[in-house]
C-alpha cells in the first residue's frame, strides 16, 4: 500500500466557528484505493472536517490537495464534481422514489425541456459490480432494507465516478449480516482504485476494515499510520489522550432477592420470553438486532404493548403484561433508557432541565403548581454529579455533544430513581471517555442495589460489566447463565441459531 | 406585567440559578465560556424581546407617518379593543401550537359561540323586551361549551385516532361553521337587549376602569395562560408533547389524555372570544369571523409559537395580535387602501419566520 501516490493530502487545516476552535491543525494524508479510518471522540472535529472536505465548510486555513491540484470547495456541489461522493450516517434517500430516480437524483441527464433520459443500463451496472443483481431499478426504495439503501447511496457514488467516498458511521444502523456485505463492498473499492474515508465509534470492524488510520483529538491530528502496525489500546490512548486502563471498572456488588419475574412474554416480536432479575444484578441482553431485545424491555414498559404474559414487580402484585403502561411503570419504580436518543429519549429543544425531572414532576407540583427553583436546583446537582459539560441546564438539550446527551438521559433515570432499570444500548454513538464514566456509574447503581437490564449489540460491553447474561433469537430468550459461563462462541450461536449448547451450560 | 415579558419559552427561569462549571475545564474554557454567554444573551434577547421590538417598531413608525390623533388615547382604547377577539383567542391557539398542533376551526367556532349565546338570550326576553340576567349568564357559558364541545371532539379524534390536526379541525372548521348555519336559520339572529352587549365598549362603565371590559378579561386571560404554561404541570406537558412526543410517552406523560385538554382548553378561549364577538356585532352570525383562525395563527406565529411546536408564549402572541391591530389601525389612519394592508400583514407573518430561523442559526 505504501508505494500508493496520494490523492487527497491535507495540511494545517483551521477551522473556527466563532470562539470555538473546531480544527486547529488537522494533517490527513489519503492515498489512492486505500480505506482510511479516522477516528477521534465526539468532538474531536471529524464532522466539522468531514463538512470542510465535502465542501459545506470553507476551511479558515491550511491547505488542500487533491490528485495534485488544490482543491477549495465552495459548495457542495463542486465537491461532488472533483469526485468527493458523501455518506451520512442517516440515510438521504427519498423513500418514495425508485431506486434509480435515487441514484440519479440531481444528475439527471436531461433531454428536451429537461426531460428525463434514463440511465437504467448504467444503474444495473453500478447495482451489479456492488453484488445486487436482484435490486430492480424500478423498486421504491422504501421497499429495501436498511443496510440494501445503504447500497444504494454507494451505488450513486459509483455513478458519480467518485475518487474519495467518505463514509460516516455507516454501519451504526445496520444489521451484522448487512455490516459484512457492506465491508465486502467497501474492499472492492480498491479495485476502481476509489479510496474511502471511513469514520465509526466501532474500533474493532474500523481496525478489521481499514489499511490506514489518522486520529484527532480537540481539532487536531494526533497519530497517524498503518493499522496493522498498531493496537487498539494504543489507537484508544491516542484518541482520550491518556491511557485507558480499564475501560470496564470492576465494583464489587451483592445479589439479593429476585425483584422481577417476567413470564410468557408474547407478542408479534417475542415468543415466551421469560426471566428473573435480582436486587443488585446487572443482567446484559445480547443478540442480533431485531432478535426482540429492545421490545421485550419496552414491552415490560409499556411503551409496545405485548399481547400475553405475566409481569410480578416486587412489592406489586402480578400484572398481566398487556396492562403496562409507561405511567404505571415508572410509578411501579421501573424506568427505561430508551435505545434512539433524538427521535424519542430527548426533548432536544427544551432546556436540560425540564429533560430530566419530565418522568418525575409530581416532586415539584402541589396542586399542579411548579416549584421551579427546587427543580431546577436538582436539576442541577444531577447535571453536576452526571458531569455533563454545560454552561447552565437552562440552555437546550440538543445543543451538547452525544455523549452529554446520554447523560442527560441517564440523569433523568436517577432523578426518578426507579429500582429496576432497563437500559436500552446506554452506550451507542458516544465517545469512550463518555463510555466508561456510564459502566462505571451502571456498576455503581447495582452496588446501591438497583436491579438493572442492559441490552446492547455491543458484545465486548456486555461481558465486561454485566453479571448474568442471555441471548435472545427470533424472540426466544436463551437461558439466564452468569457471564463467566458464556463463551463468546456460545453467545453467537444462539444469537444465530437459537441453539444452546448443552455441555457448556452443565458446569 | 414585567414578569410575564420572561415568559416566552419556559427556558428561562431565572438567572441567578445556574450550575457550577466543574472545575477542571473551568480554567481553558473560561473565555469560551465567556463568549457563548454573549451568544445566548443576543438569542435571549430576541427570542424574548424580538415581537416586542417589532411592536414598539411599528408604533414608532406610525407616530412619525400618521396623524397625531394615532397616538392619541381614544385611538389607543381603539386598538386594545381591536385587539381582544383574535388575542384571546391566539391565547388558546398559543397552547394548541405549542403542543405541536393546530385548529383551523377557530373562526367557525367563534361564530358558532355567537349563534348559540344569541339563541340562548332570545329564549330568555323579559316583558320589558331586553334579556333576563340569568340568560345573559347562560347564553355566555352556552357560548363557551359549544367551543369547548368542537375543542373535545377534535382533541378526542386527534388523540385516539392518531390523526393530523390539520386534517381534523379543517374538518371541524366545515362542521361548525354549518351547525352555526343550521341553529340560525342561515340568517343572523336579532338579540334583545342584554349586558353582554357592553363588554366591547370602548368607554367602560363604570368610567374608573379606563379600557373595557373585553379589555380587563384579555389581560386576566393573559396572565393566567403565562402562569399555566410556566408553572404548571400541565403547561410543562404542553411543551413536552410540542418538542418531542415520543419523549413524553417514554416520561410516562398520557399523550392522548393532554391532548384532549389542549383542544378542549383552545376551544375554551375561542368561546370567550365569541363572547367578545357577539359584543362587538350584537347579533348571532353564523358567517363572522370567517378566516379568523389565520389571523389568530399568525399572531401565534409573529410572537414567536412555532409550528413544529415546543415553541411560543402567551405574551408573545399577544404582542403578535397587537402588531397586527396598530398595523391595520395605522393604514387606516393614513388612507393606505386595505389591499396595502393585506401585503404588509403577509410580508411580516414571512418575515418573523425569518427572524425565528435567524434566531436559532445563532449559537
Amino acid at each position: 500500500m505504501a508505494d500508493q501516490p496520494t490523492i487527497l493530502q491535507l495540511n494545517d487545516i483551521t477551522k473556527a466557528f466563532g470562539p470555538v476552535k473546531a480544527l486547529q491543525g488537522v494533517n490527513l494524508t489519503v492515498r489512492e484505493g486505500e480505506v482510511h479510518a479516522l477516528i477521534g471522540e465526539n468532538g474531536a472535529g471529524k464532522s466539522t472536517l468531514m463538512k470542510v472536505l465535502s465542501g459545506a465548510h470553507m476551511p479558515d486555513g491550511g491547505s488542500m490537495t487533491l490528485q495534485g491540484k488544490s482543491f477549495q470547495p465552495k459548495s457542495p456541489m463542486e465537491a461532488r464534481q472533483a469526485g468527493i461522493a458523501m455518506i451520512y450516517q442517516e440515510l438521504t434517500l427519498a423513500l418514495h422514489l425508485t431506486v434509480e430516480e435515487n441514484i440519479t437524483l440531481g444528475i439527471e441527464h436531461k433531454g428536451f425541456l429537461g426531460k428525463v433520459i434514463r440511465r437504467t443500463a448504467e444503474v444495473r451496472e453500478a447495482l451489479e459490480w456492488l453484488g445486487q443483481h436482484n435490486i430492480h431499478p424500478d423498486t421504491p426504495v422504501k421497499e429495501l432494507s436498511l443496510g440494501k439503501q445503504q447500497l444504494i447511496e454507494i451505488a450513486r457514488a459509483i455513478i458519480l465516478k467518485a475518487k474519495i467516498v467518505i463514509m460516516d458511521e455507516p454501519t451504526s444502523s445496520l444489521t451484522a449480516e448487512d455490516t459484512r456485505a457492506l465491508f465486502k463492498v467497501i474492499r472492492r473499492f480498491k479495485e476502481r482504485n476509489i479510496a474511502v474515508i471511513y469514520i465509526s465509534h466501532f474500533l474493532e470492524e474500523t481496525m478489521e476494515l481499514c489499511d490506514r488510520f489518522t486520529v484527532l483529538r480537540d481539532g487536531k491530528t494526533v497519530a497517524s499510520g498503518e493499522i496493522a502496525q498498531t493496537t487498539m489500546n494504543q489507537i484508544i490512548e491516542h484518541m482520550v489522550g491518556r491511557s485507558v486502563q480499564d475501560l470496564y471498572p470492576k465494583i464489587p456488588h451483592e445479589m439479593g432477592e429476585v425483584v422481577l419475574e417476567v413470564a410468557e412474554l408474547s407478542d408479534r416480536y417475542l415468543s415466551g420470553v421469560s426471566f428473573k432479575l435480582r436486587r443488585g444484578e446487572i443482567l446484559g441482553l445480547s443478540g442480533l438486532v431485531g432478535a426482540g431485545r429492545s421490545e421485550t424491555v419496552r414491552s415490560l414498559f409499556g411503551l409496545d404493548k405485548a399481547e400475553t404474559g405475566q409481569v410480578r414487580i416486587k412489592g406489586h402484585t402480578e400484572l398481566k403484561a398487556h396492562y403496562l403502561e409507561p405511567k404505571t411503570a415508572l410509578a411501579s419504580n421501573l424506568d427505561l433508557l430508551s435505545e434512539d436518543r433524538k427521535e424519542e429519549g430527548l426533548a432536544l429543544g427544551l432546556p436540560i432541565f425540564v429533560n430530566i425531572t419530565l418522568s418525575d414532576l409530581k416532586r415539584y407540583s402541589k396542586t399542579g403548581f411548579l416549584d421551579l427553583k427546587r427543580e431546577v436546583k436538582q436539576a442541577n446537582y444531577w447535571a453536576q454529579r452526571l458531569n455533563i459539560k454545560c454552561h447552565h441546564t437552562e440552555q437546550a438539550a440538543g445543543s451538547l455533544s452525544g455523549g452529554n446527551q446520554q447523560k442527560i438521559c441517564i440523569a433523568r433515570l436517577l432523578h426518578h430513581d426507579s429500582d429496576i432499570l432497563f437500559l436500552d444500548e446506554p452506550t451507542r454513538g458516544i465517545d469512550v471517555g463518555s463510555k466508561a464514566e456510564i459502566y462505571r456509574l451502571i456498576l455503581e447503581l447495582a452496588k446501591q442495589g438497583k436491579a438493572i437490564v442492559v441490552v446492547s449489540s455491543y458484545l465486548p460491553e456486555l461481558l465486561g460489566i454485566c453479571d448474568s447474561l442471555a441471548v435472545m433469537y427470533r424472540g426466544q430468550i436463551s437461558p439466564v447463565r452468569p457471564v463467566k459461563e458464556w463463551t463468546e462462541q456460545d453467545i453467537m450461536r444462539f444469537a444465530t441459531s437459537g441453539m444452546v449448547n448443552n455441555e457448556a451450560s452443565i458446569g | 406585567m414585567v414578569s410575564i415579558l420572561n415568559q416566552k419559552s419556559i427556558i428561562i427561569v431565572s438567572s441567578s440559578v445556574e450550575s457550577k462549571t466543574p472545575k477542571a475545564e473551568a480554567d481553558t474554557q473560561a473565555h469560551l465560556h465567556e463568549r457563548s454567554r454573549q451568544g445566548m444573551n443576543l438569542k435571549k434577547v430576541l427570542s424574548q424581546f424580538g415581537p416586542l421590538i417589532g411592536l414598539v417598531f411599528v408604533v414608532l413608525l406610525f407616530i412619525i407617518l400618521a396623524p397625531s390623533s394615532f397616538y392619541s388615547f381614544y385611538n389607543i382604547k381603539t386598538i386594545l379593543t381591536q385587539t381582544v377577539i383574535v388575542g384571546i383567542a391566539a391565547l388558546g391557539m398559543t397552547i394548541i401550537i405549542i403542543s405541536g398542533g393546530i385548529d383551523l376551526s377557530t373562526g367557525s367556532q367563534i361564530a358558532l359561540g355567537t349563534v348559540v349565546i344569541a339563541t340562548i338570550l332570545n329564549m330568555g326576553i323579559t316583558e320589558a323586551g331586553a334579556a333576563s340576567g340569568g340568560y345573559v349568564v347562560l347564553a355566555a357559558l352556552g357560548g363557551i361549551l359549544a367551543c369547548a364541545v368542537c375543542g373535545w371532539i377534535i382533541g378526542l379524534i386527534t388523540a385516539r385516532f392518531n390523526l393530523t390536526p390539520f386534517i381534523v379541525t379543517l374538518g371541524m372548521m366545515q362542521i361548525a361553521r354549518g351547525v352555526a348555519k343550521w341553529i340560525a336559520n342561515e340568517q343572523t339572529v336579532a338579540t334583545p337587549v342584554n349586558g353582554l352587549q357592553g363588554l366591547m365598549l370602548l368607554d367602560p362603565n363604570p368610567s374608573w376602569m379606563v379600557f373595557g371590559w373585553g379589555v380587563w378579561i384579555t389581560i386576566i386571560l393573559l396572565i393566567l395562560t403565562a402562569i399555566l404554561l410556566k408553572y404548571f404541570v400541565f403547561g410543562r406537558h404542553v411543551f413536552a408533547i410540542g418538542s418531542n412526543e415520543e419523549t413524553a410517552r417514554l416520561c410516562g406523560i398520557n399523550v392522548s389524555k393532554n391532548k384532549i385538554w389542549i383542544y378542549t382548553i383552545g376551544s375554551l378561549f375561542a368561546g370567550i372570544a365569541s363572547i367578545m364577538q357577539y359584543s362587538n356585532l350584537t347579533v348571532g352570525d353564523p358567517t363572522a369571523a370567517m378566516g379568523m383562525e389565520l389571523d389568530i395563527i399568525a399572531a401565534v406565529v409573529i410572537g414567536g409559537g412555532s409550528l413544529t411546536g415546543g415553541e411560543g408564549s402567551a405574551m408573545g402572541s399577544i404582542i403578535g395580535a397587537l402588531i397586527m391591530a396598530v398595523l391595520r389601525n395605522g393604514c387606516n389612519m393614513l388612507g393606505v387602501p386595505n389591499y396595502v394592508q393585506e401585503i404588509i400583514i403577509g410580508a411580516i407573518i414571512v418575515g418573523a419566520v425569518l427572524i425565528d430561523r435567524l434566531k436559532h442559526r445563532i449559537k
